[in-house]
């Protein structure tokens, strides 16, 4: 018994690999938020008045919400003195960049340190790379390559400037300014992120990936990445991120638009492991995410992966709308909450067109104080006859002081529809884990195989490279912790 | 090989086991007989060192080792296997991948070298044959919608594959048909060796028809009270397990 508990407690406090900082000199703007610091971002990258109007519409409509940042979500933390965040932060290069030889060698050992290599000739596996760092972009790596089949894949200031056209007649199209507190605030001040555009038809031979760092101190990373999909085309699109280990919160608002066309389809998956803060509940990441998809054409498929290892506090529901007639929505997610870490995390599905389907996979586990509440909603529209759904959400708790809580909601308007919903709540039973040690495998072993044995429908469903990240992620293989 | 004196034990403050003495020496089969809640599993998961038995006196050698302290990886990388008389299912986890894990772990301990995939597979296929079990039930999550009969079946299967040196069963005969006892039976009689020893602990002396053991001992009330040869199964059969408590009791 006892010792049991002790190696859950080893994983509930397991150590955050990624907590260093990298000591490099920022350019950035004083904290707090005005339309001046709005200006002065949109003017360090020199963007065009339409994209400042929006900023500024933008914040003027944030302002409003001063009292509708959301509560209703099952977590808990002191108010965001929203004045005392750094909205702008930047590595300042040396000199301006050419290629990626130029980028700083501080910044490139970063991006090898957490396991991400840019430099493009030492990368075998088939993953083009755009690396954020704090508010911007240093670096994308398979530009060349991916733009001999018409794809766009840089950074998202980047396509303002190449591609203003595109960017505007997407950009907020799915989550609109004025959607949320936070997307709101996001709409206001993004700094960086990621644009993809696949063209008519084209299969993108590659997986897209964007890797988030947040490095300077008291500095809220607010990206926006933008994935437009056009007809007939693919493409699968991942994203991790990390930040060091730091005593205060700090604030991640992102905003993520998919749009998928007629028969296009987009696999988005993220494995997200931001500072999840310490044992006591000091420090961590706020990570407050809007993620949405448009199934705009017939037949388009967008689905959401998640594996969310991180952050102390996790609120975020990636979405479909499921416009196009036949078109499918997916959400597949493992949320991890340890320490004190608080989740409150789902999706929701949207059906407004004929014979749309959706299928929601959700796996919670809790260990320690941890706190993991799926919300999730389905809703079936009048017009979307012939909709269905399926939804299984399982919860495994490890250990007794954490908690798993599900919020399902349910609107359907349509009689023709078919909505399923399925739920479990197990503990890691000690009777599985001494069958397991009695073969022979360690107790971080067991429970390692346990957890990625529970989560296994999600997991398959990430590309290679990042399944197998994920796995050590959830791995609590603990290294060197069993003598 | 097993050497037990006066052992006790407890469970959730219960003392189960009373004084318990048992040796076993490589190479025999011993029959641990006797009825419900006598302690039959509880000295099954005490030898396997589980945590939530408390041993409170006595003590158990393991070839001339005591295992007081030692996990209970440990003891099953020393050589030691349980068949379980309730396997778990583990959901997700494939019964093979979890079995090479656990081989290699325990090839790892001895300082041999680890099987790999092909190595393992083709290994592993000769097992399977040995207790006429398909591969496609091996590579199923373990136990996850398995019959009773296959999940006794998939115990010897990974007790054929992880080449124990001391084999405890509990009442893997229980919940079998005589086919399937049959089957399980002559996989366990397969790998009777003069190295290995085996502890066969079954409520019903059917399973003795197949497996012939060199010693009976029956168990009542947390302590050995009867001891002789094969043919004490018989004679247990005929009088029943109150005989032996009468018997013990005076
Ligand atoms: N984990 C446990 N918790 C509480 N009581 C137990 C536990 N395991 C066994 N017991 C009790 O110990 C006694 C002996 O059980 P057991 O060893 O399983 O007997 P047998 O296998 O001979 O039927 C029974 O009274 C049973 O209720
Ligand atoms: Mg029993």
């Amino acid at each position: 018994m006892s010792r049991t508990s002790s190696a859950l407690e080893r994983l509930a406090n397991r150590e955050y690999e990624y907590g260093f900082v990298t000591d490099i000199e920022s350019d950035s703007v004083p904290p707090g938020l005005s339309e001046d610091v709005i200006r002065t971002i949109s003017k360090k990258k020199n963007e065009p008045d339409w994209l400042l109007a929006w900023r500024l519409k933008a914040y003027r409509h944030w302002l409003t919400l001063a009292d509708a940042e959301p509560t209703w979500a099952n977590v808990h933390y002191d108010p965001i003195d929203y004045q005392k965040i750094v909205y702008y932060s930047a590595p300042r290069p040396k000199k301006k960049l050419e290629s990626l030889d130029e980028v700083d060698p501080e910044l490139l050992a970063t991006y090898e340190k957490l396991g991400i290599s840019l430099a493009e000739q030492k990368r075998l596996t088939g993953v083009a790379v755009d690396a954020v760092f704090d508010s911007v972009s240093v670096a994308t790596t398979f530009k060349k390559e991916l733009e001999k089949h018409g794809i766009i894949f840089c950074a998202f200031s980047e396509a303002v400037q190449r591609h203003p056209e595109l960017v505007r007649s997407y950009l907020g199209s799915v989550v609109p300014y004025a959607d949320n507190f936070f997307a709101t605030l996001n709409s206001a001040v993004f700094s960086d992120g990621s644009f993809v555009y696949i063209p008519k038809g084209v299969r993108c031979p590659m997986e897209l990936s964007t890797y988030f760092r947040i490095n300077a101190e008291n500095t809220g990373q607010f990206e926006r990445t933008l994935i437009v999909a056009d007809e007939g085309s693919y493409v699968s699109y991942l994203e991790g991120c990390t930040a060091p280990m730091r005593d205060e919160n700090q604030l991640h608002a992102a905003v993520v638009e998919l749009v998928a066309l007629g028969d296009a389809e987009i696999k988005y998956s993220t494995v997200q492991n931001w500072y999840p803060g310490d044992e006591e509940g000091r420090g961590g990441i706020y990570n407050f995410v809007t993620k949405r998809g448009k199934c705009a054409g017939a037949r388009s498929k967008i689905s959401w992966t998640q594996v969310e290892t991180g952050s102390a506090i996790t609120w975020k529901y990636p979405s479909c709308i499921l416009l196009g007639d036949g078109s499918i929505g997916a959400f597949y997610s493992v949320a991890l909450t340890a320490r004190r870490q608080q989740a409150d995390t789902g999706t929701k599905m949207y059906h407004i067109g004929k014979n749309t389907k959706s299928t929601i996979i959700s796996k919670g586990i809790s260990a320690g104080h941890g706190q993991n509440s799926y919300r999730g909603l389905v809703r079936i529209n009048k017009g979307a006859a012939g909709a269905r759904n399926y939804s299984q959400c399982d919860s495994l708790l490890l250990g007794d002081r954490c908690g798993a809580h599900t919020f399902p909601y349910l609107e359907v308007m349509n009689p023709s529809a078919t909505v399923e919903h399925e739920a479990t709540t197990s503990k890691i039973g000690e009777d599985q884990l001494f069958y397991c040690r009695q073969r022979g495998i360690s107790e971080e072993d067991a429970i390692s195989m346990i957890v990625n044995g529970f989560c296994k429908e999600v997991l398959r469903e990430l590309p290679m490279e990042f399944a197998v990240e994920a796995q050590n992620l959830l791995g609590v293989s603990l290294e060197g912790s069993v003598g | 090989m097993l050497k037990i004196t006066n052992l006790h034990a407890k469970v959730e403050g219960r003392e189960i086991l009373k004084g318990l003495d048992l040796e076993v020496r490589p190479g025999e089969v011993h029959a641990v007989m006797g009825p419900n809640g006598s302690g039959k599993s509880t000295l099954a998961n005490v030898i396997a060192g589980r945590e939530d038995y408390e041993v409170t006196g006595g003590e158990i050698l393991y070839r001339g080792e005591n295992l007081a302290g030692l996990s209970p990886e440990d003891r099953a990388r020393d050589g030691i296997f349980l068949a379980f008389q309730y396997p778990v299912e583990i959901p997700g986890v494939s019964n093979m991948y979890f079995l090479k894990a656990a081989k290699n772990a325990i090839l790892r301990h001895r300082g041999e070298d680890e099987l790999d995939a092909v190595d393992f597979l083709e290994f592993a296929r000769r097992k399977l044959k040995l207790v006429e079990m398909n591969e496609e039930l091996a590579n199923r999550p373990i136990n996850e919608g398995f019959s009773g009969g296959e999940k006794k079946r998939n115990e010897i299967f990974q007790m054929a594959v992880l080449e124990p040196t001391l084999c405890v069963l509990d009442e893997t005969d229980s919940g079998l048909d005589i086919d399937a006892l049959r089957v399980v039976a002559s996989g366990v009689n397969a790998l009777r060796s003069p190295e290995r020893a085996m502890l066969l602990i079954t409520h019903y002396q059917r399973l003795l028809e197949y497996i012939v053991p060199d010693f009976v001992h029956v168990l009542s009330d947390g302590r050995i009270v009867r001891s002789g040869g094969k043919e004490l199964a018989l004679e247990l059969e005929e009088k029943g397990y109150a005989w032996i408590e009468e018997h013990a009791a005076a």
